[in-house]
């Protein structure tokens, strides 16, 4: 068979958008340039300051393509909380794993099958350990295929619905169109990006190396709509750039921050155009109004943000986890202690500390033996570290051998 | 109580610790090879015996792909393949193998029989003679579906052991990670995706005997030779930077098609470290490099093409260093993990 010719364009599109976004060597170079003048311009007034990514895909991309080594000396580029599997207190892992022994069928998503609770259930400390010993944990790729199996066999399942704005109205349309089978249950743990974006910026602001610019997420802000971040911007008085996923995205985003500065100026912009526009998927909104409510979420770490979480709305609690298997809200006390001794995720996930600066980074913690959250995820900062040898350690190689 | 994972089975760095603890450190250093020869004292794709006019090489690997049967094969020339390609990759011609099935009660005839006569296929078409093997059935629910494990024995005049040396071109004979991206499509339902069912998209996994004539041809050229296989190109050379105390140095812009590019990062997972079954990696001294590509286009491998070459530094060692698309620098960690979908 040969491809149609709508493929063939498709391919053509993309190929299209990498030479655009990804392999363009020239851009990039030009945007660099950019990028040291105006902190030049700037480093008098602010000496070293952060620039901050919010979605661990952006951290992904910067740290995949090596933008770090690109900074002039100065300009950190810091990743916050964009990383949902961070940023689940354990309790409500624990919780799931209670369900799994209990003989109801946990659905996950791969990166929180192996997120390590704190305190250990039936022996186990993790959804794999768990499925080790015999619980029935299954891993989805999303809530349709969960619909799916849970149809299939009939027993009593769970949802672990882990995720930020973006995975919520799918959560939303499946609740409202009534597509949760009776057996299915939804555990919805989905926390909204903003109020933790006030939040971080704001604890670190008393920090020598302030953030004076932020990357905003691009996938979020498709559903949110650029103008979620206008309080971010209004409030913090410093700009906000929507950005998209490839090297050059980034680096436009960064040169326009920048510019920003230089200016004086402190507004929300898009960069990521082709994807986001200022108000969002309008409907995609309304449909999460209707299904969920905003609560006072517990971040794992960080401790609890006014706003900052959903949970399923009055209407849809039949399909309420919560509800049905009566599952606690995490309580304030546990709150302060929810994180392994010595970890440091509570501060890597605001961005106030390095992954290389945690002791046990990469010599307890490992990506094959996970200690804290952030290490999990490939969303996750110490993961990502871990992946691709950052903190400097490929521009010392690349210094050494000459390369630059 | 620990437990085994199933990443410990990934062939990254959870397979090299365990087996390591379990299994390594228990043989004797003197148990580990035969006198003059090379077995799991050194990691390569095969064991190496001293015989009168030259040497064997004999490679063992087991076979569980899930599912049986993908795009472009299935799990019976998948296990021929796999261990014809581990001997030639040792510069060794594959004289004979042997292989052991084992099934599940209830597993149908007919799939059986398309899979043994794949198998038997590539051995016959390889001149490979079918010289032993063995045959079990399990109860229901005992093992899942089917296993294969082939062992395939080679001669070789000057085995290719790996030791990548300062200045080498580091050669690839193809595209890479088409074989892992098509099962990791599979299991994550992605299966009815354009691109598997039209064909532009399937399993690379074929013989790599026609690799043997231009081995032959650069004999003494060549440092090391890898089937790119479990934990992907990534894991190759982390492998070798690590043997051999060097820091391999690769471009960015690696042999990596447009589909498999594209669904490794909606599933959030790095391509580098995807299967091929039918690629491999050459560490060839840099004046013969050329030639050397030049002459596997010739013998029908178009793709062909250097990507890096290695280098010594006194600080820094086992390291693999990417220069990005950009022009910033990464490192390329070995593979560790199960390879899991990300979610956001």
């Amino acid at each position: 068979m040969v491809m149609g010719k709508e493929e063939k364009s498709g391919t053509r599109q993309i190929e299209g958008l990498e030479r655009v976004f990804r392999n363009n060597a020239e851009l990039a170079k030009m945007l660099v340039g950019y990028i040291g003048k105006f902190y030049n311009r700037l480093k008098n007034d602010f000496g070293t300051f952060k620039i901050m990514d919010f979605c661990g895909t952006h951290e992904w991309t910067i740290t995949h393509y090596g933008l770090r080594s690109l900074m002039p000396e100065g300009l950190e580029l810091v990743a916050g909380p964009g990383c949902p599997v961070c940023v689940t207190p354990s309790h409500y892992i624990q919780s799931a794993l209670k369900l799994g022994f209990e003989g109801v069928v946990v659905y996950t998503y791969g990166d929180v099958f192996r997120l390590p609770s704190l305190k250990r259930v039936n022996g186990a400390g993790s959804l794999a350990e768990a499925k080790a010993l015999g619980a029935d944990v299954r891993i989805v790729t999303g809530i349709a295929d969960a619909i799916a199996d849970a149809r299939s066999h009939g027993k009593d399942a769970v949802f672990l619905g882990i995720g930020f704005e973006t995975v919520a109205s799918g959560y939303a349309q499946a609740l409202i169109r009534g597509l949760l089978p009776d057996n299915l249950k939804l555990m919805s743990l989905v926390k909204l990006t903003p109020p933790a974006m006030l939040a971080t910026v704001e604890i670190l602001a008393k920090e020598r190396s302030a953030v004076k610019g932020i990357i905003a997420p691009g996938h979020v802000s498709t559903i949110t709509g650029a103008k979620a971040w206008k309080p971010v911007a209004d409030r913090l008085g410093i700009p906000v750039v929507v950005t998209g996923f490839e090297p050059i995205d980034v680096l436009i985003a960064i040169a326009e921050a920048l510019k920003q500065l230089v200016r004086n100026e402190a507004k929300v912009s898009i960069e990521y155009t082709r994807a986001v526009s200022w108000e969002g998927d309008l409907k995609a909104q309304e449909m999460i109004a209707e299904a969920f409510r905003v609560v006072e979420d517990a971040w794992r770490g960080i401790g609890f943000l006014p706003e900052s979480g959903l949970r399923i709305s009055e209407s849809y609690s039949s399909c309420d986890a919560f509800r049905e298997y009566g599952i606690p809200e995490i309580a304030p006390e546990y709150c302060q202690e929810d994180l392994p001794k010595g970890c440091k995720c509570a501060e890597i996930v605001i961005g106030k500390e390095k992954p290389t600066n945690c002791p046990l980074f990469m010599k307890k913690c490992r990506p094959s033996s996970p200690v804290g959250p952030c290490m999990v995820s490939l969303e996750g900062t110490c993961a990502i570290w871990a992946r691709f040898g950052a903190d400097g350690l490929a521009d010392r190689i690349a210094e050494d051998l000459d390369l630059r | 109580m620990r437990f085994v994972r199933l990443s410990h089975g990934s062939g990254g760095e959870e397979t090299n610790e365990l087996l390591s603890e379990l299994l390594f450190s228990r043989v004797p250093e003197a148990m580990k090879r035969v006198p003059g020869g090379l077995g799991i004292d050194l990691p390569d794709d095969g064991a190496v015996i001293p015989a009168k006019d030259g040497f064997f090489v004999v490679s063992t690997d087991s076979y569980t792909v899930n599912p049986p049967f993908f795009p472009g094969g299935n799990i019976g020339m998948l296990a021929a393949t796999g261990s014809i390609n581990d001997v030639v990759v040792m510069g060794a011609k594959p004289i004979a193998g042997l292989d052991s099935v084992i099934v599940e009660e209830g597993f149908p005839i007919e799939d059986l029989e398309t899979i043994l006569g794949s198998l038997v296929d590539v051995f016959k078409k390889e001149g490979v003679a079918l010289v032993g093997g063995d045959f079990k059935v399990m109860p229901k629910g005992g093992i899942d579906r089917i296993v294969i494990t082939t062992t395939v024995l080679g001669i070789a005049e000057r085995p290719i052991v790996d030791l990548p040396k300062e200045g080498d071109r580091l050669v690839v004979t193809d595209f890479v990670g088409d074989h892992g991206a098509v099962i990791m499509m599979l299991q994550m339902g992605l299966g009815n995706a354009e691109e598997l069912k039209c064909g532009m998209l399937k399993s690379d996994a074929k013989p790599l005997t026609p690799l043997l004539p231009v081995i032959e041809a650069h004999s003494g050229q060549i440092n090391a030779a890898r089937d790119i296989t479990r934990g992907g190109l990534g894991g190759v050379l982390n492998d070798w930077a690590r043997n051999s105390e060097t820091v391999l140095v690769v471009e960015g812009n690696l042999p990596i098609r447009e589909p498999v590019r594209r669904y490794s990062e909606m599933l959030g997972i790095d391509p580098i470290y995807l299967a091929s079954e039918g690629a491999a990696l050459f560490s060839v001294k840099a004046e013969a490099a050329q030639d050397f590509v030049e002459d596997l286009r010739k013998h029908g491998f178009e793709n062909a093409r250097i990507i890096g070459e290695v280098r010594k530094s006194e600080k820094y060692r086992g390291y693999v260093l990417m220069k990005t698309v950009v022009g910033g620098f990464r490192v390329v960690e070995p593979p560790r993990g199960e390879l899991v979908p990300r979610i956001c």
